[in-house]
């Protein structure tokens, strides 16, 4: 035993250069990824930044008892679901028909350029485009004119400040933003389909939507249960930098997402311990609906991710 | 076959679909170039968002103010010091111990590679987070964009399954003529890695230019914040006082603010504008190393 560790760490010096790679890494990894779970003890204390952490008395599940009878915590757990809702159940579809449509364009070059124009609003910073959204949804912006010049609205709707619209407005803003970019995946794994699948199909007579739902859609299926798998695990999270920038005053109460929720408990009112309960309590559920995802997904379909 | 291929009529489909695709790019086009007409719009005329075609008149007037003002150009100094040096360290570090991490007969790789995955799954989230950036004084310093933006799990297994594309034979001869581990990281296998660095480069790059957020949480004095955090609060929390007292001083009372906004908003654009038609090439086989093997 002993000489097998000695030989060990013979190895582990002779392979000084490898380790002295990996290891700054590891170190890394240990302060900016491992130290911030170690403070989220304070979810059961009543944490003061001005103090060390241990001179905090544990206060055990106070804070957890707060959020539970917060209003304001419901209201933001509505909110997210209701945003993740719309955008799983009416958006998730929509790269995949993007992608599906795309592969049925013959010039290759037509498909590239769309391809290219396509990806190009994901680079575009939330600053700019929630400010384009801004405008377009304001007093005199093109979303009214547009409204009005086909017959949709008599009057200017300032859709910005009408809570009602919010969760809509998340929606349409992230599919104008994202649809090209989370359609990569499924282009990569139609392209990566036999075509002799599609040739045997045409001689046994098959038309050109038995051939997409048959041979395309049934190809790429494990790829579309892992990411649905994904999408329903981040149901709890939302997309802040999004909600962040399009919120404002008076669309708060269909705006404050959990992410938002945590963010103003924690950062503006200063309850640092209290928002980290929050925290603490949303990782654990999450965890629990990608087990549940993951679950349902091998039962119905056989793909999983583990 | 083939031939039957090639010539198959065209038929209504193909006709729905290329309008369809064509629908896509246009609306997909159409915010930028909104953004475009009305910065170079005379200020008069961007006013309200009204649908514009073209510039009714064109006028530098508001690219004159972002341009002489001070904040703003120090924004964008501060923005393109992080993404330069944030994207450089960035992808040198992930690069580096991705290496590492490829080796089998590494020491405690298994116990590593727990360690490293572990992270994907869990993490501490924003106020712990927020806290110890605190303690380790990276509050309001320039660091803060660039020590915890380092290294992320998922660019790690993209460099890794790219390192097992290059045939061992390569890095074996290296080895023989006695080259260090180094020497055959930095010699052999980075040289063989354009695509992937190209990509990584251009996630973190993107990531470093877009991002308004970390501005938000850890930069409290205004000379340090990046361009992005300046716009958002700008644009969103419609605070531009100090760039209408410029203005006004410039052009008098008459300059509305949105035409600014549009100039700025042009102007934190355009790099990315500008670079993206040269790294694009390489996003599609770097995205698809990293979903398919990742």
């Amino acid at each position: 035993m002993f000489q097998y560790k000695t030989g060990q760490m013979k190895m582990f010096l002779k392979q000084w250069q490898i380790q002295s790679m990996v290891i700054p890494g590891i170190i890394w990894m240990v302060i900016f990824c491992y130290l911030p779970m170690f403070w989220l003890i304070i979810a059961f204390m009543d944490y003061s930044i001005a103090k060390p952490m241990l001179e905090s008395p544990f206060v055990g599940l106070k804070h957890f008892q707060d959020f539970i009878t917060d209003d304001r915590f419901w209201r933001s757990i509505r909110n997210t679901l209701g945003m993740s809702t719309i955008k799983l159940v009416l958006g998730f579809p929509i790269p995949i028909l993007f992608a599906l449509m795309l592969n049925e364009i013959r010039s290759i070059k037509f498909k590239r350029t769309v391809q290219t124009i396509s990806y190009l609003p994901h680079f575009i910073a939330w600053t700019i485009f929630g400010g384009i959204m801004l405008n377009w949804l304001g007093e005199g912006g093109v979303i009214n004119q547009l409204g009005m010049a086909l017959g949709l609205q008599q009057s200017e709707i300032l859709f910005n400040s009408d809570p009602k619209y919010f969760w809509w407005i998340t929606f349409f803003s992230d599919t104008l933003k994202e649809t090209g970019w989370s359609a990569i995946i499924y282009i990569a794994a139609v392209s990566g389909i036999d075509p002799g699948l599609y040739e045997a199909a045409e001689l046994d007579g098959a038309n050109r939507w038995q051939r997409m739902w048959h041979i395309t859609v049934q190809s790429i299926r494990p790829t579309i249960a892992i990411l649905f798998i994904l999408a329903v695990s981040g149901m709890l999270g939302s997309n802040f930098e999004q909600i962040f920038m399009l919120k404002n005053n008076m669309n708060m109460r269909m705006a404050e997402s959990l992410d938002l929720y945590i963010y103003n408990m924690g950062l503006v009112s200063g309850r640092h311990s209290f928002s980290t309960a929050v925290l603490f309590a949303r990782s654990i559920v999450a965890l629990g609906l990608l087990f549940l995802a993951n679950y349902t997904s091998k039962k119905l379909t056989g793909d999983s991710i583990f | 076959m083939k031939k039957r291929r090639r010539f198959r009529r065209i038929g209504v489909f193909d006709v729905g679909n290329t309008v369809l695709m064509l629908a896509v790019c246009f609306i997909t086009l159409y915010p930028m170039w909104f953004v475009f007409v009305n910065s170079l719009n005379a200020p008069q005329h961007a006013l309200l968002g009204t649908v514009n075609w073209f510039p009714k008149a064109i006028s530098l007037d508001s690219y004159n103010v972002v341009f002489n003002n001070k904040s703003l150009m120090n924004g964008f100094y501060i923005t393109t010091m992080r993404t330069v040096i944030g994207t450089a360290v960035h992808v040198l570090f992930t690069a580096i111990v991705a290496y590492g991490m490829s080796k089998s007969n590494l020491i405690g790789r298994k116990l590593y590679l727990k360690i490293a995955l572990i992270t994907m799954l869990f993490s501490g989230g924003l106020i712990p987070t927020f806290i110890l950036m605190t303690k380790l004084g990276l509050y309001d310093n320039f660091l803060v964009f660039i020590i915890p933006a380092m290294y992320t799990f998922f660019n790690m297994v993209i460099f890794m399954s790219f390192y097992r594309t290059i045939p061992d034979s390569l890095e074996e001869s290296a080895k023989v003529d006695g080259a260090s581990d180094y020497g055959v990281l930095f010699k052999i296998v980075l040289p063989n890695s354009m695509a992937v660095l190209a990509t990584i480069s251009l996630f973190s790059a993107v990531y470093h230019w877009n991002d308004y957020y970390q501005g938000v949480l850890y930069i409290h004095t205004q000379d340090k914040l990046p361009l992005q955090t300046m716009l958002f609060k700008i644009i969103a929390e419609n605070s531009m006082t100090f760039m209408q007292q410029q203005a006004m001083a410039q052009f008098g009372a008459k300059l509305p603010g949105n035409s600014i906004k549009f100039a700025s908003m042009m102007v934190a654009t355009l790099p990315i504008l500008v670079f993206y038609p040269f790294i694009q090439r390489y996003l599609v086989k770097g995205v698809m190393i990293g979903a398919i093997k990742g």
